[in-house]
């Protein structure tokens, strides 16, 4: 009897969630059209590629082998030559302007140095401002330049000594990027987003939602009717994990339908995941309403998290690349676990046997996040 | 319009703020956390891929190829396979990134035919991290090829010339490369945005909350002393701030500073008023904070991070959107900063920018102070 009253009041607090979320078309806009809008953002501005890269070029040699390099760049699809310069002040004003980042300059005397076995040097500026295109660009200058020599050299070779010509030993790469064999920014960032999304949405949802009513004075008169609280808190989660799954749901297709993103794995594995997530979003989200007394406090503490949890969670960059210290660190943040959950199952097609630790270590951050608001949020209603 | 009015309504607001000193020391404290963050831990110079090593050559010859591997920065070996479908099991478990694999018979078919090939395998569910891979693992190869064919040439008597060319990269403006360097302006522009936008659109969304608008309209203070009189605080904690964030890059990071002083706080009042009279716009349409809140963010946070070039090149991105981030005074700002830090460039080189910004704040202005009128009939 107890327990179906219990469930009641539950029901009746989720109803009032309900109505006071749904009620506004403010609000109705604001659970759809933030999770889709970042979707489409993310999706399409988010690329760490680096192709078709302004190039300038001066050829004071001008020969044939210097033309022969020069068409191996404008061959390239990293590199596109905006301009065919005459002088260098050009380049100089060019790169200040910003018309283009790179500029190739080949001295006089470049085909005569590579006549004589001499090893030929080019002289390249780079607008350093952007360090990861300048960074990225470097390489590939580097491997069409033992291009341009290896061709340089076989050709030569195949003049003066043709019959050892096939012998000249040579190691090849092969390369194959298994799960994203285009190497396409779109399939790595869209699954990660996801993650994002989620995490702003549910956390921020939840610590307004309490917040909001403590700042105008509700909270008070909630806590006169017979509910108890962990009805209440029960009753001001729930929606927002119901809310959380539907956005979930419905950025997911966008990534698969929209971005035509693959999805290799099993849908329950991801489900579970995300649901494991969500309680940890949630679990935080409580916290942050226990620590701030104004919507203002929760909108600043929920930023202090937010930021560092991104950046830290192997969205963007890989956590291998990063200090020690932070790697130690990435486990506590569930963020982590999601990601590689996300690409694990839309990418790589695994399953539980290799994403359960992911998930568990997920579930145990979302007991502890939620036990210790949930302890927090009663002495904190006292 | 009265300075006495002004000042009233910003000490009332001086007097809100100054009830919350955490909140205070957070908005100052968060340019630093995210310098900090960026500084030591979001290096976007890729580094230490964990790579897997499967040799099934078993030579000298393999052995040195792969020794080229372990002695680069770029890749750390943190597993030896014994099979192939443990180099499989260690990709899917996401144990390393990049394998490694050299073939059987790989130092016999390089003798003999001259051509021999190892292979890569790449986890690239991570594309970025795979096509630097990718790139790193192809010019230590082709170092290597380079080597065997100097050897050769040498057993056989050719003159062992080396016709490579050689590359001389003259980097400017950030001369050693440092992602650090190319991220500050962002985070500046970003800390900016959210004192900015965040703040002043939650200011006055919780006036509407609360019900002390009518409060404040019902006194002789106009729409534009409250405006100002708001506002005025936020742009002192936002240029506070943008000092900070400075201060921090230039004289803890060492990141390069060559432009003037004057005209990076002057850009910075300027932009500063552009996100202000954005947060002011929309908490003036919104009557929630959480609705300005969720918006701020889509308006200013977003935008800030994702298109306005700092983390992302703007080159990079589909044409349409290319054609978005034009709007967006964020844009603007990174270019402007990343002049003044590391080009020092003069103002007129950037009389562009600085022009687009100035549109972008009237047109705010004028819309915000129209839809707060609306508001209140």
């Amino acid at each position: 009897m107890r327990i179906l009253q219990s469930f009641a009041r539950v029901g009746h607090m989720l109803r009032k969630e309900f109505i006071q979320t749904l009620r506004d078309p403010h609000t109705r806009f604001l659970l759809i059209g933030p999770p889709v809008i970042q979707m489409l953002v993310f999706g399409y501005a988010a690329t760490l590629e680096v192709k078709h890269v302004e190039l300038a070029v001066l050829d004071l040699d001008n020969t044939q082998e210097s033309r022969e390099l020069v068409s191996h760049f404008s061959a390239s699809r990293y590199f596109e030559i905006k301009r065919h310069a005459a002088r260098r002040d050009e380049l100089r004003e060019g790169i200040d302007r910003g018309d283009f980042l790179l500029a190739l300059e080949i001295h006089s005397g470049f085909a005569q140095r590579l006549r004589n076995g001499q090893g030929a040097s080019v002289q390249v500026l780079v607008d350093a401002s952007n360090s990861n295109t300048a960074l990225v660009a470097l390489g590939y200058f580097s491997q069409i330049g033992s291009q341009f020599a290896r061709d340089y050299e076989s050709d030569r070779l195949r003049r003066s000594a043709p019959q050892l010509a096939s012998f000249l030993p040579q190691v090849e790469l092969e390369t194959r990027p298994w799960f994203n064999e285009g190497l396409d920014s779109q399939w790595y960032f869209v699954p990660g987003v996801i993650g994002n999304v989620m995490l702003i949405m549910v956390m921020m949802l939840t610590a307004f939602a309490v917040v909001r009513e403590r700042e105008i004075g509700t909270l008070e008169q909630v806590m006169v009717t017979p509910i108890r609280r962990w009805e209440f808190i029960l009753g001001k989660t729930l929606p927002f994990l119901l809310i959380g799954s539907f956005d979930a749901t419905l950025i997911s297709l966008f990534g698969t339908f929209w971005f035509g993103v693959p999805f290799r794995g099993n849908v329950a594995v991801l489900a579970l995941g995300l649901t494991a997530y969500l309680l940890a979003a949630l679990g935080l989200g409580l916290y942050l309403s226990t620590i701030s007394a104004t919507q203002q406090q929760a909108m600043i503490a929920s930023f202090f998290f937010i930021m560092p949890m991104i950046t830290l969670s192997g969205f963007g960059n890989p956590i291998s690349s990063m200090p020690a210290f932070f790697q130690k660190l990435s486990p506590i943040n569930p963020m982590t676990h999601i990601m590689v959950v996300l690409r694990g199952v839309y990418l790589k097609g695994v399953g539980l046997e290799i994403l359960w630790p992911h998930i568990a270590a997920m579930a145990g951050l979302a007991a502890i996040l939620l036990s210790v608001s949930v302890l927090r949020f009663h002495k904190s209603l006292e | 319009m009265s300075g006495r009015r002004i000042l009233a309504m910003t000490r009332k607001e001086v007097i809100q703020i100054r009830r919350d000193p955490l909140s205070l020391m957070v908005i100052i404290a968060l340019p630093l956390i995210q310098l900090l963050i960026f500084g030591y831990a979001v290096n976007l110079d890729i580094k230490h891929i964990p790579l897997c090593v499967y040799d099934r050559d078993a030579t000298q010859t393999s052995q040195d190829l792969l020794k080229r591997f372990q002695a680069t920065d770029y890749f750390r070996v943190v597993h030896l396979a014994d099979s192939y479908r443990d180099v499989v099991r260690q990709i899917d478990y996401g144990v390393c990134t990049v394998a490694v694999v050299v073939p059987p018979q790989f130092s016999e078919r390089l003798r003999s035919n001259g051509q021999a090939s190892v292979q890569a395998l790449l986890d690239a569910s991570d594309a970025n991290t795979a096509n630097i891979g990718m790139a790193y693992a192809l010019s230590i190869v082709q170092a290597y090829s380079e080597r065997v064919q100097i050897d050769w040439r040498e057993r056989h008597g050719l003159a062992a010339v080396a016709a490579a060319v050689t590359f001389q990269p003259r980097t400017w403006f950030n001369e050693d490369l440092v992602s650090m360097a190319a991220i500050v302006p962002g985070v500046v522009a970003i800390v900016m945005a959210v004192v900015g936008a965040f703040l002043t659109s939650l200011t006055i969304a919780r006036e509407w909350e609360r019900g002390t608008m009518e409060q404040l309209i019902s006194t002789p203070v106009g729409k534009l002393e409250i405006q100002i009189g708001k506002l005025a605080p936020y742009f002192v904690i936002g240029m506070m701030d943008t000092a900070v964030c400075a201060g921090v890059a230039v004289w803890w990071f060492g990141v390069p500073f060559r432009g003037s002083w004057t005209v990076l706080f002057g850009c910075s009042m300027l932009f500063l008023v552009v996100v202000m009279s954005l947060g002011y716009l929309i908490s003036v349409t919104s009557t929630s904070q959480l609705g300005a809140s969720q918006l701020a963010m889509l308006a200013t946070f977003l935008p800030t991070f994702l298109l306005s070039g700092f983390l992302f090149p703007i080159e990079q991105m589909p044409v349409p959107v290319q054609w978005v981030t034009r709007v967006l005074p964020a844009r603007y700002f990174v270019f402007i900063l990343r002049n003044v830090f590391l080009k020092g460039t003069s103002v007129r080189s950037m009389a562009g920018q600085l022009a687009a910004l100035a549109i972008i704040a009237v047109v705010l202005i004028t819309l915000a102070t129209r839809a707060f009128h609306k508001k209140l009939e």
